[in-house]
């Protein structure tokens, strides 16, 4: 401005502030670009793409626009499916949450042996899936598992487990507890060895009970623990398939197919590619909805 | 008249020893002495050669591996085997074939599932050329040895795309100590199936009158045994049209829900044939619907606790008709395989009477053949009851195909089968079906459009 003030046109560039680079350094991250465009945005595109197509393997291809996702809103068997997905876990969320944070309160105590039995307690998270629904599906079993042995010891009636509608979804829920609360005392052990002891000196000197020193001091403070494992099993529950795909493989009926295992029929069943593509995308703007309320829950949970 | 003396032997000793001799060598002859009768044909004249095969891991594949290195000294041809469970195996086949470059030269298919799917696509090498081709079938390999239901099983529209090699009938095991406990006889017609169940049924005793699959897809087949004694199948036409809500079909659901809601064991919604045969094998089940294929372990002291009394029946007849479901395996060229006779040599071998009469003494499946079930040394070395072989023979003069050939047959299972597990939780037969095929027929008419 100043040189046109003075009518003088000063044709020297600007000089560019100290701080600027150029960007040669961009050369450095193609390889990663390239990489991340090959196996995240490629096929992530290419399934959006394909959900707007009609695609049976072995037959032709052809655009349909938003139909499969039109057809999907009107089908009763995603519909549900749904339903299930989120009974599914919620429940294999909350009970391995408040079972693992009571464990973890009870292996914090100092007792005998605790080492030993902290280590078998932590057992099953180390089994395969796949594995641990074989056995499972054994001990379900309504004439011949252990289980319905177990409830006869007690005087208590045998249960159909995974082989009725109305208990197959709780069923595999139980597998679920069973493999997956030692994960949640874990990370709740973690959080209680980090915790400061003056409070629990205060609350003494105050008279505090145990359940009250619980409440107020225990449990406010490893609640962001808590969320972190609440997120991580809510990721690993939606994903759940080795365990429902072994015992019950949706069944009885469609009573414990959730989206995952409705998807892999349409895809590897059915060979619908473009239906199954288009519940990719929905199960996805479902799950990124899902992080969403979770980031923001942990955002608030955080100490401050 | 020979003095007999402990070291002594007569000629009539000698003849029966022989004889006996033979009868056990015989089935164990390799396919090498049996082919050699073909005198010219040359099997060594694609030696050299390499084929990859895929089979899905059962008895057939595990008898095709055992006897692997006789093909190869046979005809100097090198096998690479791949054999994966059943499920991984259907969906590495389609992909693979739809990626136009399958990794495998002879693939393994299921009649009752894939049957349409290759044929339509034609992932699958016509055969029938090759079949009348002196220079490579031997005439030991015999094709009127195989049965007709067999080679129409792997006939498509004219076009012969694989070799039939197992089939499995539809029967019914029965728990003979349990029938004559309470005095009850073998049902002859469906209705008898229906009362003996009821009768045999003591839920105190932990005992089911029946058991058959209850689960969703895997329970089709029990439906559709039943149907067939009504005479009919589940489509009709070409374009196939569904006539699954038909009053036949209506009727035959009836007696599949009252069978297995009333006299089934508890769970069985969600039993698939495992669960039935370990129940059966346990003695806590008078009668058992399923394939042929499960004497070897009901006749496993280690396995099961009835061995020896087990009773194998061919499925009683029905209102309209009598026949046995059939469902099979066949094996197959692909047709996009550079080395196509070398592969077809491979089905050859795999289907020859040698490798048939293998198969049915280790218990691990039924050839297509006539010969093997008549074949005395097979026979004589089976490890199941003769009863069991009677009722083979007799189910395979009975037998007709139990499942629609459409592609989309997994979704028919699926569809028909979460009807069939709602009857067993107490819906409507008649509006259960009718919904099914409401909600099946755009699929079928989609695909065969």
């Amino acid at each position: 401005m100043a040189a046109q003030t003075d009518g003088i046109v000063n044709a020297e560039p600007a000089k560019r502030p100290p701080s600027y680079r150029p960007p040669r350094y961009l050369s450095f991250i193609v390889p990663g670009l390239i990489a991340t465009l090959a196996v995240i945005v490629f096929p992530w595109l290419f399934t959006v793409w394909m959900s707007f197509h009609e695609w049976k393997i072995g037959g032709s291809r052809h655009w349909v626009g938003v139909q499969n996702y039109v057809t999907l809103a009107g089908n009763q068997r995603f519909l549900e499916a749904i339903i299930h997905t989120f009974y599914f876990t919620a429940l294999a969320v909350i009970l391995p949450l408040v079972l693992g944070t009571f464990a973890a309160v009870v292996f914090h105590r100092n007792f005998p042996l605790r080492g030993v039995l902290r280590t078998v307690f932590i057992m099953p998270m180390m089994a395969t899936p796949v594995a641990i629904a074989l056995v499972w599906t054994m001990m379900f079993h309504p004439q011949l598992g252990v289980l319905n042995y177990l409830l006869s010891l007690v005087g208590l009636p045998p249960s159909e487990w995974v082989f009725a509608k109305h208990t197959v979804i709780p069923s595999l829920v139980l597998v679920e507890i069973w493999h997956w609360t030692p994960f949640v005392m874990i990370i709740v052990l973690g959080g209680l060895a980090a915790l400061p002891s003056e409070p629990y000196e205060s609350a003494l000197i105050d008279g505090a009970t145990p359940w009250q020193m619980f409440r107020h001091i225990t449990f406010p403070l490893v609640l962001p623990f808590l969320v972190v494992a609440g997120i991580i099993r809510t990721i690993d529950a939606l994903k759940a398939f080795e365990t429902i795909y072994v015992i019950s493989n949706g069944g009885p009926g469609t009573a414990s197919e959730t989206i995952n295992i409705y998807l892999y029929l349409q895809a590897f069943a059915y060979y619908n590619v473009g239906d199954a593509s288009a519940v990719v995308v929905v199960f996805f703007g479902i799950i990124v909805a899902l992080s969403l309320v979770l980031l923001y829950v942990r955002q608030r949970a955080k100490w401050t | 008249m020979t003095r007999r003396t402990g070291m002594t032997t007569s000629r009539r000793t000698l003849l029966k020893t022989g004889a006996a001799l033979g009868a056990l060598a015989a089935p164990m002859l390799n396919a090498r002495t049996l082919f050699a009768q073909s005198g010219a044909f040359n099997w060594k004249r694609f030696q050299g050669q390499s084929i990859e095969v895929s089979l899905v891991t059962s008895p057939r594949a595990d008898n095709l591996k055992r006897h692997q290195k006789e093909f190869e000294d046979l005809t100097g041809i090198k096998v690479g085997l791949e054999v994966i469970p059943e499920q991984q195996h259907r969906q590495k086949a389609v992909i693979e074939f739809n990626s136009g470059k399958p990794s495998f030269d002879v693939v393994q298919m299921s009649y009752h599932v894939q049957k349409r799917q290759f044929a339509r696509a034609k992932w699958t090498a016509e055969l029938t050329q090759m079949l009348g081709d002196a220079q490579l079938t031997p005439a030991e390999w015999d094709r009127a040895d195989v049965t007709q239901r067999g080679l129409d099983y792997a006939t498509d529209d004219g076009r012969i795309g694989s070799l039939p090699w197992s089939v499995d009938y539809w029967m019914l095991y029965w728990n003979k100590e349990l029938f004559q406990a309470k005095n009850v006889a073998y049902p002859k017609t469906i209705d008898e199936i229906v009362a003996a169940a009821q009768k045999l049924h003591d839920p105190g005793a932990g005992v089911a009158g029946v058991v058959a699959r209850g689960l969703r897809n895997a329970n089709v087949p029990v439906w559709t045994q039943l149907l067939l004694g009504w005479g009919q199948d589940t489509t009709t036409g070409t374009p196939p049209r569904l006539i699954t809500d038909t009053p036949d079909a209506i009727a035959a659901a009836e007696v599949y829900k009252k069978l297995l809601k009333d006299s089934g064991p508890q769970g069985v919604a969600g039993f698939n044939w495992n669960e039935s045969q370990s129940l059966f094998a346990q003695g806590r089940a008078a009668m058992w619907i399923d394939g042929v294929g499960f004497a070897p372990p009901l006749e496993d002291r280690s396995k099961s606790r009835i061995v020896g009394k087990v009773g194998y029946g061919v499925f009683p007849a029905g209102p309209k008709a009598h026949m046995s479901a059939m469902f099979g395996d066949g094996i197959a060229v692909t047709a996009g395989s550079q080395k196509k006779e070398p592969a077809y040599f491979y089905c050859l071998w795999a289907t020859s009477k040698a490798m048939c009469n293998r198969l049915l003494q280790a218990g691990g499946g039924v050839p297509f053949r006539h010969s093997t079930l008549s074949d005395g040394p097979t026979l004589a070395a089976l490890t199941v009851p003769r009863d069991w072989a009677n009722c083979v023979a007799e189910s395979g003069k009975i037998a007709r195909a139990a499942l629609p050939v459409i592609v989309p047959v997994t979704e028919f299972r699926d569809t028909f089968g979460t009807a069939l597990t709602n009857m067993i939780g107490g819906a409507d037969a008649a509006a259960e079906l009718k919904r099914a095929t409401a909600e099946f027929a755009p699929v079928l008419a989609k695909s065969e459009a």
